[in-house]
């Protein structure tokens, strides 16, 4: 395939500039609020290989990043792994995740695998809540070092490692959306019949895209234990993720890898934003608004303007 | 008769209404098909159940002399039986090349792009090859089905009312690819209720009503067979 | 267990589903029959509880009675909802079942963040002289409120099949289910009859939401344990049957009221969700499905 010179290019270049800030950028909230952005370009990434180049819709985005984070979170306790590891599990788990719900409801209409990932994000958190190993409800503080030799604190490298997760994302958005893998989904999404009739294996394929996606999602929640110190049911399963990792999509638009990432660029900011200077009600009451607002008016998102 | 598909005796029922009442046809290797019938008599529904799209309640396929059993869909199209639609399908969201190039990937085909572009081309859809498939006209549409149907390099082709909607001169068109798919040695079975096309395509006919084959033969005979004319005009 | 506790554990569970009946009647017209993906069901229901709950404050009436007066304008704004979502989505065709799913997520988002701003995050309730006490029959205490939810379900569960039985509206909303063209055959406008009965659905939603608020104190997060239950009783009981939903309801608030007087206790939240994956898994029609 054409482009990967260049493509790869830039993801190096978005790698450096990460660890050039940490070493010149003083404000720690910046590197908060990036860390943020970064998650959701890898979820907004994630969730539209099987939203917006599939067609089926994930309300469940937050069971697949507490999964990760859990993952962590239990590993991490068990034996002081890697953080590659660590995320490597998180990424296992939400594969598996992703392929079970995909084979439990992906032969039945969309509506259900919707519905179906809203009642995994629940049953999950209640085996959280009642399993006190991982802090059940209380939640759990998770031990790890302060300082980093390379990047001065351990929060900054793990800036630098989710920018570096970002690239790897979207660089396989990129490879799918090139690939005949890719044209199969986009054909399921048109017309699952019609699919069927040109030889396409639609259950397999779709359980490959949820497989996916899922681990995608997974790797992305296992670093977030490891940021916040801490984790509990409620910024695990957070809401917020399954909302924004649906609304940046289709801000961005879906059909191809840089409408997510430039709806989770342009949201995640303006969530940070939000948040800081109002409030997080009215965070969640704009996304909200956003999404909606996007979905009726703008189907083809911020991409679809562009191209008129 | 080398028969390359044999249906025999397919029932489907849907809830309490008998869509297929034990229906038997045989499709010979090479031939020209045609199958007629008032609305609701059952012929979509037969091609759904041959080309795997649904179950029969009863009854079995046969294809090229190995029984279907449950195969899906999926896998019958890369056995080789094809099929449009009656309202087209279109990948919307994808170029026309792209279409083409979706059943061309299943198949293993060695340069699916060079493939693609040589089979519109030949389709007359060369000019709108990278335009999006949701774009087309009628007639269009028509041809980017058949020749995704073709793509893959099929056996049988089920050409599902491909003229309906068309023009006298469109109709002609497609008609035209039509037989030369037939004359490369696709065998091809025609579902239309465009009586000009039927005549001028079909080397046999079958006539279903209420889920029945009610005549079966050449196509001056099943058409001037009295059965039809009361399975069309209610006499 | 022992007997007295078991069957304690059954009539809790009956009168339960018997609510939860209440709340999913609306949706098994909605989505059972109009096939609208309405993934907001259960937050208009509480939309219709805090209405429940803002009208006894300010006319001192029984809630129940203020759900049968909100039902009025929870039917207009029923028609206006359909009406917008099907020239928005359902006549577009293509990726409308995507975007009209993400729509009414983002409804039922935006609904639960204004009924926070608007109410806060505490609990809220009404006041009835049936809350709060208890029906006994011998050594059983069948609370008043929970008896008084299932017989409105009842009673809108068995106006609902009249309505669709007898009258011409309801006939023609059960022939829309089945096949829009035959409909549009007939002489009736799909659109309209669609809209009508999406209307009444969302009319009885208001209900739904004050036997919410009668039930128990209401906070604006509830919603989305709510999701869960209404579906898996609509997809249980078969999409469009306005009886199998009442079994199917009352199926489920057994299984929950059994799962909660045992050890397993803490997992109850888990098992109307389990349960629709259950029934997605191994019969997807539901008991009495078209």
């Amino acid at each position: 395939m054409r482009g990967w010179g260049v493509f790869a290019s830039g993801g190096v270049a978005v790698v450096l500039l990460a660890v050039l800030a940490t070493q010149t950028v003083a404000n720690d909230y910046l590197f908060f609020a990036a860390f943020v952005v970064l998650q959701f370009v890898v979820l907004a990434t994630a969730w539209n290989i099987l939203g917006g180049y599939c067609g089926y819709v994930n309300f469940g985005t937050g069971a697949f990043v507490a999964l990760g984070a859990y993952t962590a979170v239990a590993l991490h306790k068990f034996a002081d792994l890697p953080l590659p590891l660590l995320v490597t599990a998180g990424a296992a788990m939400g594969g598996v995740l992703g392929a079970a719900v995909g084979l439990l409801t992906l032969r039945l209409r969309g509506i259900y695998f919707a519905i179906a990932t809203l009642a995994v994000t629940i049953i999950l958190e209640t085996a959280v809540l009642n399993w006190d190993y991982v802090g059940g409800a209380r939640g759990i503080t998770v031990d790890r070092p302060h300082a980093d030799a390379l990047f001065g604190t351990y929060n900054r490298m793990l800036v630098v490692f989710m920018a570096a997760m970002a690239v790897v994302a979207v660089a396989i958005a990129r490879w799918v959306g090139h690939s005949a893998f890719g044209r199969s989904l986009s054909a399921i999404r048109d017309s699952e019949d019609a699919a069927e009739a040109c030889g396409v294996p639609t259950l397999k394929r779709k359980v490959q895209a949820a497989a996916l996606s899922g681990a995608m999602m997974g790797a992305a929640g296992a670093p977030l234990p490891l940021y916040l110190n801490f984790v509990d049911h409620t910024s695990a399963f957070g809401l917020n993720y399954a909302v924004s990792a649906l609304a940046m999509p289709m801000i961005g638009g879906t059909g191809h890898w840089i409408g997510p990432v430039i709806g989770a660029l342009l949201l995640g900011t303006a969530q940070q934003a939000v948040t800081v200077t109002i409030s997080s009600e009215i965070n969640v009451l704009v996304t909200g608004l956003l999404l909606i607002g996007f979905v009726v008016a703008a189907p083809r998102g911020i991409l679809g303007w562009l191209k008129r | 008769m080398n028969a390359l598909l044999r249906a025999e005796g397919i029932v489907k029922r849907f809830g309490g209404f008998t869509a297929l009442d034990t229906v038997s046809v045989h499709v010979a290797a090479g031939e020209r098909l045609g199958i007629i019938g008032p609305n609701g008599s059952g012929k979509t529904t037969l091609m759904n159940v041959i080309a795997g799209r649904m179950r029969p309640d009863a009854g079995s396929i046969t294809f090229d002399g190995a029984g279907l059993g449950g195969m899906p869909a999926w896998r019958r199209a890369r056995l080789g039986i094809a099929r449009t639609f009656q309202i087209p399908l279109p990948f919307g969201g994808l170029s026309l090349h792209d279409n083409l190039r979706v059943p061309l990937e299943q198949q293993a085909e060695a340069d699916p792009p060079g493939r693609a572009n040589a089979l519109l081309a030949e389709f007359g859809l060369a000019r709108r090859a990278g335009d999006l498939a949701a774009d087309l006209s009628q007639v269009e549409l028509r041809k980017l089905e058949l020749a995704r149907a073709v793509a893959g390099g099929p056996r049988l082709l089920i050409s599902d009312e491909a003229m309906a909607g068309l023009s006298g001169a469109e109709i002609d068109e497609v008609l035209e690819l039509l037989l030369r798919l037939n004359a490369r040695g696709i065998t091809v079975v025609m579902i239309e209720h465009m009586m000009r096309a039927i005549m001028r395509f079909s080397q046999r006919v079958i006539c279903l009503d209420v889920g029945r084959v009610i005549a079966e033969g050449t196509p001056d005979a099943v058409v001037a067979h009295p059965e039809l004319r009361r399975a069309y005009l209610g006499a | 267990m022992d007997f007295e506790l078991l069957l304690d554990a059954l009539l809790a569970g009956v009168l339960l589903g018997g609510f939860y009946a209440a709340l999913s009647l609306g949706l098994a017209i909605a989505f059972g029959l109009l096939d609208v993906p309405h993934i907001a069901h259960p937050a208009f229901v509480l939309v219709g509880a805090y209405g429940a709950i803002l009208v006894q404050g300010k006319f001192g009436i029984d809630p129940v009675l203020a759900g049968l007066l909100l039902a009025v304008p929870f039917y207009f704004f029923g028609t206006a909802v359909y009406r917008f979502y099907h020239t928005t989505f359902e006549s577009r065709g293509s990726d409308a079942g995507l975007r009209g799913l993400a729509f009414f997520f983002g409804v039922a988002f935006v609904v639960e963040v204004l009924l926070i701003l608007a109410f806060g995050i505490d609990q809220r309730g009404v006041r009835a002289p049936y809350i709060g006490r208890a029906l006994e029959i011998g050594e059983l205490r069948l609370p008043w409120r929970m008896v008084v939810a299932s017989a409105v379900a009842l009673v809108v569960a068995g106006a609902m099949m009249l309505w669709l039985s007898r009258t011409y509206i309801g006939r023609a909303v059960q022939a829309v289910a089945q096949d829009t063209q035959a409909l549009a055959l007939m002489g009736a406008d799909p659109v309209r009859v669609k809209r009508i009965a999406f209307g009444v659905a969302t009319a009885s939603v208001a209900l739904s939401g004050a036997l919410l608020v009668v039930v128990g104190p209401v906070e604006p997060n509830m919603a989305r344990i709510y999701i869960g239950k209404v579906f898996a009783i609509v997809v249980l009981a078969g999409l469009g049957s306005v009886s199998g939903t009442v079994l199917a309801a009352v199926l489920l608030g057994i299984a929950e009221s059994l799962m909660l007087s045992s050890p397993a206790a803490s997992w109850t939240p888990a098992v109307a969700f389990g349960l629709l994956l259950a029934v997605l898994a191994f019969r997807p029609q539901g008991l009495f499905g078209r």
